[in-house]
């Protein structure tokens, strides 16, 4: 045995290197879960190459700055008073914009849509890459100790790059990119509405899948991200349609030029931080949009108040949000009780989640409480303050403002 | 283990010293890492894999070569973060094996034969990488001859540019 051993020396060195390196393998792909600790080889190799890659993308960036900023000035002042000029035109055109956002938001508020948005950004600089054909990754200058973590977004003005992987260092954090073949972003077709799941290639290339190939789906269409991953928030810009095939099975192959230049990336927006909140709404302006809205749509002519108990309950007046089915709706003493001490929370405090096992509410449109027993008659949070004087419960007009004709 | 390589053939052997033989695998595996950044097309060349080769072929010596195979792709594997640890090994422990025993036996010091073992290897890695990443650990990847073809060839014309460079580290034993 020795000898053969001795003989073969070459080949037992190479079969139990490659048989270790074999059981490393099985081993991490076994373990491979959110839990895995970093591996501390990882660590090393990156606390070995990255202080290089971020003493050259720092002298890179000083002398760009020293360009830039002292030898690269020619015609500044040209451009200074053209930017200027392009301030007072954007100022106005954001006046016009913040006048519809708040319409938005006040709609918004007004269907309980809750939204997330992004509130807080960390700027990161590329330092490093994989550098290999077959995985697309990037390392940034920014770690766990600036708030970095698994799974959050990296984006840039352009649109998507992708999302931060397991193993955040203290300064360096990895981000797969959109363009690797195990990323995965829940993504949308802005005209269509079609929602699918994008992927990277083997190539490099990205694609739109699980579209029904029965859909139309045309050349030039902006991709967003869906917001249904729950890494990416929804309506940011993900990509362009530059080519649609029949895919496997039933699907489509709709193949997708990314937003953000994946190849040339330099600096990086890390998304830290999301809310999910409802818009920004202000009591009296909540209401005007209400009572835009009731002016605006038919009404549901008035009714006798029923004598059974058990019977339909009567419409509200004005606008009225009703609970999703999973939601807990109030006892009906409760909501009396709140729609006479004018308390918030009685009902349709209903700010429905994204998520499909809870519905939209609904609005509907309806005519003046008659009894104040049923949970579904209570008028809005909004409609119930006390101290707006629209917010008064208001007494059954002969005319209600909801019976004027739509506009 | 000894960072001086040495080898009792007929064939001429060379070492190198500590800090070249340190010092080269590094800056290969910091310049795969960064250059692509900066001019994208430097990925479908692989340095990492030129150096092992480069290696294997002036030492000459099996176990030095598939130890120095199995380290580079190690480093190289530990700074890829979305894939397990040993794919890069295990394709860069057989190219190493195999490019010294190839040197122990046929002289590999001139252009010609330099260009077309880079050529050879660079498509046994892209064979033993597919197969590993395919079979252990499920990673589906486009395989295209001509893109393999194109990356071998230009890899091959890059190590003869390289190979030429880090003659100046070999120190005859």
């Amino acid at each position: 045995m020795e000898h053969l051993i001795s003989r073969y020396r070459n080949l037992t060195i190479l079969t139990i290197l490659l048989f270790a390196q074999v059981l490393g393998l099985a081993i991490q792909v076994k373990r491979s879960s959110d839990n895995t600790p970093t591996r501390l080889i990882r660590i090393w190799a990156v606390d070995a190459v990255t202080p290089f890659e971020k003493g050259i993308v720092w002298l890179e960036n000083g002398v760009r700055n020293l360009w830039r900023g002292y030898f690269y000035l020619r015609g500044v002042r040209q451009e200074n008073r053209a930017l200027k000029q392009q301030i007072e035109q954007l100022q106005i055109e954001r006046a016009s914009l913040n006048q519809d956002a708040e319409q938005a938001h006040r709609l918004q508020a007004l269907l309980g849509f809750k939204e997330r948005y992004i509130s807080k950004t960390l700027a990161a600089q590329v330092i490093g890459s994989s550098g290999s054909e077959q995985s697309r990754s990037i390392y940034i200058d920014k770690g766990s100790r600036d708030g970095i973590k698994p799974d959050q977004a990296v984006i840039t003005a352009d649109g998507v790059v992708g999302k931060i992987l397991r193993g955040v260092q203290d300064h360096v954090a990895s981000v797969l990119l959109i363009n690797d073949q195990t990323s995965g972003v829940g993504a949308i077709l802005a005209t269509s509405r079609l929602q699918g799941v994008l992927r990277g290639s083997p190539t490099g290339e990205v694609v739109l899948e699980k579209v029904m190939s029965d859909e139309a789906v045309e050349q030039g269409e902006k991709v967003l991200t869906s917001g249904g991953d729950r890494i990416f928030p929804k309506g940011l810009a993900v990509g362009t349609v530059v080519k649609v095939s029949p895919g496997p099975e039933l699907f489509l192959n709709i193949r997708v030029k990314p937003a953000a230049d994946l190849d040339r990336l330099e600096e990086v927006l890390v998304i830290t931080d999301e809310e999910l909140t409802e818009p920004a709404e202000a009591a009296g302006e909540h209401l005007r949009a209400a009572d835009i809205l009731a002016q605006r749509l038919p009404s549901i002519p008035d009714q006798p108040a029923p004598s059974n108990p058990n019977a339909p309950p009567p419409p509200t007046f004005g606008l009225k949000i009703q609970p999703p089915p999973n939601r807990q709706a109030p006892t009906p003493s409760a909501v009396s009780a709140a729609a006479k001490t004018g308390q918030t929370e009685a009902v349709g405090q209903a700010s429905a989640d994204r998520s499909p096992a809870k519905p939209k509410p609904t609005p509907v449109l309806a005519s003046p409480p008659r009894a104040s027993g049923d949970s579904r008659s209570a008028p809005l949070p909004s409609e119930v303050q006390p101290d707006s004087p629209k917010a008064q419960p208001q007494e059954p007009q002969p005319q209600p403002a909801t019976e004027q004709p739509p506009q | 283990m000894p960072i001086t390589y040495t080898s009792h053939e007929q064939v001429e052997v060379y070492r190198f010293s500590a800090p070249a033989a340190i010092l080269i695998p590094l800056v290969a595996v910091f310049l795969q890492a960064f250059v692509p950044l900066r001019l994208h097309f430097f990925a479908i060349f692989d340095l990492p894999l030129l150096v092992v080769i480069f290696f294997g072929v002036a030492r000459r010596n099996p176990v030095s070569g598939m130890l120095t195979g199995a380290a580079i792709g190690i480093l190289q594997d530990a700074l890829t973060p979305s894939l397990p640890i040993g794919v890069f090994g295990i394709a860069n422990t057989f190219v190493g094996y195999g490019a010294s025993s190839l040197g122990a036996k046929i002289d590999v010091d001139n252009m010609g034969s330099r260009f077309l073992v880079t050529i050879f290897f660079s498509i046994v890695h892209e064979i033993v990488y597919f197969t590993v990443a395919r079979g252990l650990v499920d990673i589906t990847l486009h395989w295209s001859w001509s893109h393999e073809l194109g990356s071998a060839f230009l890899n091959a014309v890059l190590a003869v540019a390289m190979f030429a460079l880090l003659d100046r580290f070999k120190q005859r034993t």
